[in-house]
This record gives C-alpha cells, structure tokens and sequence, in this order.
C-alpha cells in the first residue's frame, strides 16, 4: 500500500458506510491494478453488495472514497459497467439494442458503436439472436447479454455482482470461462463479487475477503495458478479450502 | 447453448409449427366472435318477432339498420343526417380526448419522476380527481356556451385523470435495477427519465388511454344530452323526445361501433410500440 500514486489503476480509500446506526463497511483500503481480475468474497449479508454499490456510487460513501487513475471516481466521467445479480437487460431492446445501450449513453460515435457491438456479438455468438427480445432468450443467454453490455464499453473498472447465482454447475462453468475469455481479450479491470469459493479461486488472480459486518478486508490471497485451471488440482483445492477456512460462515 | 426444442424439432421447423398453432387457435377466435355477434342479432329479431318483447319498446335489428340507411340522406326527426351527427361527436371526443393525452401523459410521466414536481402538483390533482366530469357542465355552459369547447372541456375532465394517473403509476415502478445500470453507465437523471422511465411507464400508460377513451365516450354522451344542437347525444335525447325508440337504439349502436374501431386504432398503435412483449 505504500506505493507511488499512479500506478494503480483503481485505489479504494477508507471506504467506510452507515445505514443510519447501521455499520455495515468499515474502513476498507485496497488498490487495483490496470487489467487485474479481483474477486471479492465474504460471509452472507456482509454488505458485498452495499460495497459494490458504492464502487459504482449508486450509494455515497460516509467516508473514504474510491479514485480511479488518481481521480474521484465519477460515473459521468469514467467508464464504469456492472453487472447487476437480477436480470437488467431491458425487456423493450432487442439483443443488439441493449449491447448498444451504454455506448450510446456515452454518445460513443456510431461507427465505433456499430464495429464495437459487431466484435462482441461474434465474441459471445449471439449472431442468431441479435434481433430476439430478452424474453425470448432463457435466463442465462440474457445474463450474457448483460455481460456483453457491460464489457463493451470497454470500461476503466467492470463489476460483477454474483451475476452466476442462478445458474447450475454446468453453466456456471461454461459461463466463468466465457468471461475469462472477454477478460483476456479485452484486458478490462474486473471485480466480481461472490459467495461460492470455487467460482472466486477459479476466476481471481486475487481474492479478496470480507469479515462479518461491518465488514472490512480480513485478508488478500495472490491467486497464481496457470490457466486454464482445473478445480481438482492439489494446488487449487488447497487454496479454495484455504479460502472456505477464512471465511466460515457455516 | 440452443434454443429449447422438446420435439427435437430443428429451429425453423419449431417456428414453423409454433406459428402454425397461432394462425389456429387466431381462426377457431375469429370464427367464435363472429358466431357470438350474429346470435346476438339472432335472439334480438326472435324476441320482437314472437313478441317476446313489444316493439313499442325495443326496435329490431333490421328496423335499425333501415333507419340508419335513411338517415344517411334524411335529416329528420332531429335536423342533422346522421353522418353530420358522428362527425360533430367524433370532433368533440376527439379533441377532448387529444387534449388529455397531451397535458395527461406527459405531466404524469413528470409528475412521477421527479418528486418535487410530484409534491408541487399532487394535492392539486387529488381535490380535482374525485369530481364527477360531469358536474363541470353547468360552469362550462356559463363560460364558454354550448359549443365544440364546452363539451371538449368535459370530455377532456374525463379522459385526463386516467392519462395521468396510468402513466405516474406506470413510470413509478420501473426497476430500480435499470435505473441503476443507465446510472452507473453514467447517465444524467433526464436520460434515465427518458431512456428507462418512459419505455417502462408504457405498458401502463396504454392502458391508461384505453380507460381514458371509453370515459371520453361515455362523457360525451352526458355532455351532448345536456348543452348541444347536434351530435350523437342530441340524437339520442330527440329520440327520446319524440317517443322514437328506434332513433335511440341507433344512437347507441353507432356509439358502441365507433368506440370499438377506437379502440382497434389504439390497439395498432400500441402494438407498435409494445410489439416486443408479444413476439
């Protein structure tokens, strides 16, 4: 922490929030770099969402605040996308709409708009869908979507808040390693929040955890395993437990 | 990761039987409503013509329909053919009806987004929103005659509330979810208003304006029947004058025919614009 302004991409300072008498964060500090991929985990009800939420400043913090590039961050001025754990893709756009949606909020010329929404349609495969509404896709094609949409902005910080709840074993893996692919394509800065272990050792190249509320950082692990990982490595099984150990909601 | 095909069927052939199940059960509709109307006219004529009912009191369906055809031409017994009549209501509810969808939709949209607004206005609309359209007829007449204005004026009273009470509740309940992803894609308050909060209030608004016409026509009627010199009403109120059931019966028919080709145009526009929730 004692490093040169400058270098991180994100620096979160102090974070601290009151729900009236309610304390749910407590003086969080932490620093992302440019194109890392955090996870964030912690016992339910911690306040990871509450967190989340004021990352992207729907909610003000009481104290402490959160600078990108060196800057208070400001939704107006820097590209931040979430990914929200309720479905958010709006029901009156066509897939191809709502990819577009965020671009054309930040009036992103249209050429640009259409060679950006084209590069990540053929990325996620929805070539078929472009024209479908939402709700003529299942669940998890929707949350695809979601994701497309908040990938193609190209953003300064990307947040995920368990935006795989619902979904079963299968897809979950399926989806985790499409958004190691976007990642990694795209070399955007993530933090995705969650409460499954697994899905946290699996993505992170660091993890994050939360204590009990009000919450603050208990401890970071460096995740370095090589990619693609495998979930019954001796390696990746050894930190996941660690992990659980630290947590222990149960 | 494909679209769900129980049947195994490949994608077109699905569509294909999905759409054909659709034109089926559309026809089999089709077929039932019109089998529905005609055995209504059936029992109507049946009724007068085993005298059922006297005729002094119900006129049938053929005698109606005769009387429309002379009525094209023949301004008696309330001095105006009756296509003068429907034009003369058609301009009144129209603009009435217009006018409520211009002032109401939009001050409700407003009204429900913005909270200062809200508290500016709403104990204004509260008070007025209780008052029956109709109780505004005397205070009309006293200031603006029994013209085209006078009337509009009620039916305007009438359609407005539902415009805008539609619309507040409708952009009232958008996601705050939604809300949250134009904001955090850094939106200002208005685009969200306009990009998430008027698409959202849409399904509601609509069926605000259906509400809305159907109190304009029904308004209308009360308002012609009161202070007028031509129209629907007026026809329907020298119907009764001169003891002419039939000039009555066919008032209310055209209203009821004309209401529903309203409501038809409404459904097409709302179709457009609601298209997605149907595909």
């Amino acid at each position: 922490m004692s490093k040169a302004k400058g270098e991180y991409k994100v620096e979160v300072k102090n974070l601290t929030k009151y729900f009236g008498d309610l304390h749910v964060l407590d003086d969080i500090s932490f620093n992302i770099k440019e194109g890392e991929f955090i996870c964030v985990v912690g016992p339910t009800g911690c306040g990871k969402t509450t967190f989340l939420n004021l990352l992207t400043k729907i909610y003000e913090p009481t104290k402490g605040n959160l600078f990108i590039d060196g800057e208070p961050a400001d939704p107006k001025k820097h590209n931040l996308s979430f990914v929200f754990q309720e479905p958010s893709s709006f029901p009156w756009l066509t897939v191809e709409e709502n990819l577009r949606f965020g671009l054309e909020i930040k009036n992103v010329d249209k050429a640009e708009i259409d060679e950006r929404v084209e590069s990540i349609i053929s990325l996620l495969g929805l070539e078929r869908f472009r024209n479908s509404y939402p709700h003529q896709l299942s669940t998890s094609m929707a949350q695809r979507i979601i994701i497309g949409r908040a990938f193609v902005t190209d953003p300064d910080l990307l947040l995920m808040d368990e935006p795989y709840g619902q979904m079963d074993v299968k897809l979950r893996f399926y989806l985790e390693d499409e958004v190691i692919r976007l990642w990694q394509e795209l070399g955007s800065t993530v933090v995705f929040i969650t409460h499954n272990t697994e899905e946290a050792v699996y993505l992170a190249e660091k993890i994050l955890i939360l204590t009990n509320k009000p919450a603050t950082i208990k401890e970071e692990v460096i995740v370095d395993l090589p990619r693609p990982r495998d979930v019954t490595s001796p390696e990746f099984v050894e930190i996941r437990k660690y992990v659980t150990d630290q947590i222990k909601w149960w | 990761m494909s679209v769900s095909d129980p049947n195994h069927l490949n994608e077109s052939e699905y569509v294909e039987s999905v759409r054909r199940e659709r034109k089926r059960s559309q026809y089999q509709s089709a077929i039932l409503s019109v089998i529905g109307i005609l055995g209504f006219l059936i029992l109507w004529q049946l009724s007068l013509v085993t005298g059922l009912v006297n005729s002094r009191f119900l006129s049938s369906p053929i005698e109606v329909v005769s009387l429309f055809i002379t009525k094209l031409t023949d301004p008696r017994p309330d001095g105006a053919v009756i296509g003068a009549n429907i034009v003369s209501s058609l301009i009144v509810a129209l603009s009435g009806f217009g006018l409520a969808i211009v002032i109401g939709i939009p001050l409700g949209l407003l009204m429900g987004w913005y909270k200062g607004i809200d508290s500016f206005l709403r104990p204004i609309f509260e008070i007025i929103r209780p008052i029956p359209p109709v109780s505004w007829i005397p205070l009309t007449i006293v200031w603006v005659g029994i013209g085209l204005q006078a009337k509009a004026m009620i039916v305007f009273f009438a359609a407005f509330v539902p415009c805008l009470i539609n619309s507040y509740t409708g952009i009232r309940q958008t996601r705050e979810v939604l809300i949250n992803v134009a904001k955090t894609f850094g939106a200002s308050d208005f685009t969200t208003f306009l990009k998430v909060g008027i698409p959202y209030s849409m399904t509601m608004t609509f069926a605000g304006v259906k509400v809305a016409i159907g109190n304009a026509w029904a308004t209308l009627v009360a308002a012609e029947m009161l202070a007028a010199s031509s129209g629907l009403g007026y026809m329907i109120l020298m119907g009764r004058q001169f003891g002419r059931v039939d000039l009555v019966i066919l008032g209310i028919a055209v209203i009821g025919l004309i209401g529903t080709l309203i409501t038809i145009i409404i459904n097409a526009v709302e179709n457009k614009i609601l298209g997605w929730r149907k595909l």
